[in-house]
């Protein structure tokens, strides 16, 4: 290999942030506290320019470069572009939340840019070695986010945990994946997807290793049983950084899962799809029934994600393209729904209030009825209520499901979700129907006022047609898999 | 027996002499002490194996800077070790059959012929002009190049974080700025001013004044 | 040789002949150190407008030699609440790295005990493990003075390998080469067929003098001595310690001190290489005797160091090395590696 063949247009949006980030990095010294709003214009540009990269390079195919370590196609484009979208969203919405809390300050956007860094190449790696980089590379920057909130104790603890945790989560995957190295010979995906079909690799060796790398994934993905970090962190980080925990990574993740499981270890869906089952119905059963018992809001969504990852799994266990594009919508309109939600929390909270129990949404119907309404929408997508988002990601995971004939499986979902319902009602009730206790004025910038309402709005238009992203995802997912 | 094979056994008793005293040593600067001389020996192994490069690397990171900075840490802490300890021979029994089963597991699986040791054959022997340094660069910086720059990029990402969580401006911190120490000129310091000599006035009502002020 | 392993046998003759190199290495090193510390007080005693030592044999030469037998004859007292096996390891854990790094210096292309690969990554790691003697005996002493002086030296010590790794990192790049052999060779080629102005100090300029300063610092020398601080923490870590065992560190210091000298010489100064054209006849030609005056040369510099300037505050150290050594070394690899890339490259 020499210069000349190194073919590194596919990873561009990748240089460019990584370039601008730097650039930003260096900059922000030379800015006082009282201009830092120039730093967060350039982010918000970066990921602009990035996003208008990578559509403008887009090509209907896979292209691997870098030795194999990188892969360019419509599934990575898709999410990418999504991701861009989210991270801009979430500085938008936690501008003024971290700015009343003294973060405002060049690590917070620079570490941002880091972890979305890692993240593009999470959902770009095709060998294994990548796909690690990338995940440390974003857990790396998520944790030292969290702890960026040095004076709260709570938060440098929820780092802590996540910290500790996700050590322990990629040491679970590395040792599956040497397992894997050990039977296929290979780290990279395409070579080890060729050596478990041609029946070469040993097949105890490789079984060994997917529980390994399983656990590993369903802890990064905060699946029951190894969801315990998720409440606690959700619930320890300031809201500004369980937004940014909740909303991009699941995307990556996603893809991470989808990469290994589907594109490296795609042979072995019999062997996975019996583990995945246990995964989704106990963290559909236990994220549901556990929610419905917290009076934090925070920590309930956190449940309410674990529940969610349940449903994503249950796209993957179908094992086909209907199911992993249904999962792949499914996760884009939850990242959607939850910054909606987390959006209103923020905005609600201010300086010297943190707007996260149940109580503080107490009449706000009454303080401010089209916040109320935007958090109704939020609320009722995450439930799946017929005319939102939310329902047509779980329908389409279900109808997977159903196709593949695991129909025991759909009736333990919708049953789920009818559970799960329950509690984002019973938070609409608190709002519509209870007496205003908290009388302070709700001060939202013009921005965030509109990027919110378009967000929430989005879920709405989403849930009417849903079926030009679907289409997306189906295509996207039939380009980039070339096991389907 | 050859002379490596001596070597290896020699370096492979005080590793794990050493290792075994990192955690039962008393005293966490011993065993601090100790990690260094299981890391050096273990870099021993590496050149056995004619891994001159890890083995260097090892001395370097580990020995050279990891170590120093832990152990720096551990000098300045007051560890009670008393209490660290406290549970240590209600634990022992537990633990110490553990290990028993651990290494009874290992000899079986290294002896059983299962393992077929005999059937490792040693690598292919490296030319005499070989260089793994030139090697290990020419493989980090083509076939991982990418894995190569995400490592750089995770450690920028520790630095950044590292600062960002640490540094904060304290009030009461008397932080001296040399450059603006050797930017000052006299009139910034010193005042001369023209006092006209005049004969004190005794008024005493102004003493008082002065006293009371 | 070849009449050693008739004697004894392939392997054991190769083993007596390496330990008789080592032999031959070590002690001219020792005695080096030991008139080294009589040069100390001479040149500085000069500039000072004294005569300096001149009691012992004539004009003072035999004084290192009554110096050694006074330390030798005094009693090692080991402090009652000190950690007594660290304290008496201590020593031996600074004069081994500087004694160690010498198995990969070469005298000339063909005069070195071991011509390895990676002989600058292996005095690298020799040499970053010296600063473990300054530790262990800071706080094996358990005197609070020790212990200061010890995490002042260890700090600036680990400070000060940073910018000297990175000054470092400029010359192997324009060498290619981990090799000291191959990195003073590389040298003999450039401007005038090999003379000073070809060796790697003219273009690595602000890298050398980098080095040279770390050098300093690294060695604990004035005015980078505030591990020994006299006048605050009275000697620093070796505060505790008496007759030999303080020898041994005294000889560890200067033992540092050459081969830092001698690695500047190999490095940055064209080692044995001649300081005129090889065109030049006997003058031109490349020979030990011309790496021995470059040594002296620096440590001369060393010396001067000390008569001339006054001891650094301790943030000053930590500035000057984080804040100016650091980036300076940093952005001149850069300079050098594009340097390297365009047309005006030196070392094709």
């Amino acid at each position: 290999m020499n210069w000349a063949d190194l073919n590194l247009m596919p990873a561009l949006p990748e240089m460019f942030l990584l370039g601008a980030l730097s650039v930003i990095l260096i900059l922000d010294l030379f800015i006082s506290d009282a201009k830092r709003g120039i730093t967060y214009a350039l982010s918000l540009l970066t990921l602009l320019v990035c996003a208008v990269t990578q559509v403008s390079t887009f090509e209907p195919f896979a292209t691997v470069t870098l030795s194999g370590m990188f892969v360019d196609d419509p599934l990575s484009d898709i999410v990418k572009v999504a991701m861009y979208g989210v991270t801009a969203l979430v500085l938008v919405y936690t501008r003024q939340y971290v700015k009343d809390r003294g973060l405002f300050k060049g690590e917070y956007f620079t570490l941002t840019l880091f972890a979305l860094l890692g993240m593009n190449l999470m959902v770009s790696a095709s060998n294994f070695v990548s796909l690690y980089m990338g995940l440390e590379l974003l857990s790396l920057s998520l944790y030292s986010l969290i702890a960026l909130q040095r004076e709260s104790g709570r938060a440098i603890e929820a780092a802590m945990k996540y910290f500790v945790l996700g050590a322990l989560a990629s040491g679970l995957l590395l040792y599956g994946v040497s397992m894997v190295y050990g039977a296929t010979g290979s780290l990279e995906l395409a070579k080890v997807a060729q050596a478990i079909a041609s029946g070469s690799a040993n097949q105890t060796l490789l079984v060994f290793g997917l529980v390994f790398i399983v656990a590993g994934l369903a802890f990064k993905l905060g699946a029951v049983p190894f969801h315990m970090w998720v409440p606690d962190v959700y619930q320890g980080s300031s809201t500004a950084m369980t937004l940014m925990i909740g909303a991009a990574p699941k995307l990556a993740a996603f893809v991470f899962v989808i990469r290994i499981l589907v594109q490296g270890l795609g042979e072995m869906v019999a062997d996975w799809q019996g583990m995945l089952v246990i995964l989704a119905v106990l963290s559909m059963a236990i994220g549901n029934l556990t929610a419905i018992a917290q009076t934090n809001l925070k920590r309930m969504l956190a449940y309410s994600t674990i529940s969610h990852m349940g449903f994503l799994l249950l796209g993957l266990i179908a094992g086909n393209a209907e199911g992993y594009s249904a999962a792949l919508f499914y996760v884009i309109v939850y990242v959607l729904t939850s910054l909606a939600g987390f959006g209103i929390l923020l905005g609600l909270s201010r300086a010297g209030f943190e707007c996260e129990t149940l109580d503080d949404l107490k009449g706000l119907n009454g303080r401010n009825s089209w916040y109320a309404l935007l958090m109704l929408l939020a609320l009722f997508s995450m439930a799946g209520i017929p005319p939102l988002a939310g329902f047509y990601a779980k329908f389409a995971v279900i109808q997977a499901i159903v196709n593949v004939n695991l129909l025991w499986l759909a009736i333990v979902a919708v049953l789920m979700s009818l559970i799960g319902a329950f509690y984002y009602l019973r938070a609409v009730k608190v709002m519509y129907f209870d007496d205003v206790q908290d009388h302070s004025p709700i001060t939202m910038s013009g921005d965030m006022k509109l990027v919110l309402s378009l967000n929430a709005v989005a879920l709405l238009v989403l849930g009417a047609m849903p079926e030009r992203l679907i289409a997306m995802c189906v295509e996207a997912m039939k380009q980039s898999l070339v096991v389907l | 027996m050859s002379f490596q094979a001596v070597v290896f056994y020699v370096l492979s008793l005080i590793l794990i002499v050493a290792a075994f005293r990192v955690v039962t040593a008393k005293n966490p600067v011993h065993a601090a002490l100790y990690l260094v001389l299981a890391f050096f020996t273990a870099s021993g192994h590496w050149l056995l194996l004619q891994a001159e490069f890890l083995a260097i690397a090892l001395v370097l990171v580990y020995v050279g800077a990891v170590m120093v900075l832990f152990l720096f840490v551990v000098m300045m802490l007051d560890i009670n070790i008393e209490k660290l300890r406290e549970g240590f021979w209600q634990n022992f029994p537990l633990a110490g059959t553990v290990a028993l089963v651990m290494v009874a597991e290992m000899l079986l699986i290294l002896s059983s012929p299962e393992a077929n040791l005999a059937g490792f054959q040693a690598g292919p022997a490296v030319a005499a002009d070989a260089s793994n340094v030139r090697e290990l660069g020419r493989q980090l910086y083509t076939v991982y190049l990418l894995p190569f720059e995400a490592a750089a990029v995770v450690l920028l990402v520790a630095m950044v974080a590292a600062i960002g969580i640490t540094m904060r401006k304290r009030a009461d911190s008397k932080y001296i700025n040399p450059a603006e120490q050797v930017r000052v000129r006299r009139n910034d310091r010193v005042r001369v001013v023209q006092v006209q000599a005049v004969k004190p006035e005794v008024d005493t009502a102004s003493d008082t004044n002065e006293q009371q002020a | 040789m070849e009449l050693l392993q008739n004697l004894l046998g392939t392997e054991a003759g190769l083993a007596v002949w390496t330990l008789l190199k080592i032999l031959a290495i070590v002690a001219p090193l020792m005695i080096g150190v030991a008139y080294l510390t009589l040069a100390e007080r001479k040149v500085i005693g000069y500039m000072q407008i004294r005569i300096g030592p001149n009691r012992v044999g004539p004009k003072g030469l035999l004084q290192p030699l009554a110096d050694g037998v006074k330390l030798l004859m005094k009693e090692i007292i080991l402090p009652t609440k000190s950690s007594k096996g660290l304290f008496l390891v201590a020593p031996v854990l600074s004069i081994m790295p500087a004694l160690a790094a010498w198995a990969v210096i070469p005298f000339t292309d063909t005069m070195v005990l071991a011509n390895i690969d990676a002989s600058l990554l292996f005095i690298m790691a020799i040499t970053s493990m010296g600063v473990y003697g300054v530790i262990v005996a800071g706080w094996a002493g358990n005197s609070k003075y020790s212990f200061l002086g010890a995490l002042r030296s260890s700090a600036q010590i680990v400070s000060y390998e940073i910018s000297m790794g990175f000054a470092l990192v400029g010359v192997l790049m324009v060498s290619g080469s981990l090799n000291l052999v191959e990195i003073v060779n590389q040298q003999g080629h450039g401007i005038g067929g090999g003379s000073v102005l070809s060796w790697n100090w003219l273009p690595l300029f602000p890298l050398f003098l980098v080095y040279l300063i770390s050098g300093v610092a690294e060695t604990n020398r004035a005015p980078f001595d505030v591990a020994e601080g006299e006048s605050e923490i009275v000697a620093g870590f070796h505060v505790e310690y008496s007759g030999m065992a303080f020898a041994v560190f005294f000889l560890a210091e200067y033992a540092n001190m050459i081969l830092v000298s001698a690695l500047t010489a190999i490095m940055f100064m064209g080692g044995w290489l001649s300081p005129f054209p090889a065109s030049w006849g006997a003058l031109g030609a490349s020979g030990v005797i011309w790496l021995l005056a470059k040594i002296s040369l620096v440590l001369f510099l060393f010396l001067w160091f000390r008569a001339t300037f006054p001891r650094y505050r301790y943030d000053q150290i930590m500035r000057l090395g984080w804040k100016i050594f650091i980036p300076v070394s940093l952005v001149w690899v850069l300079v050098v590696g594009a340097w390297m890339m365009s047309p005006l490259s030196l070392w094709n």
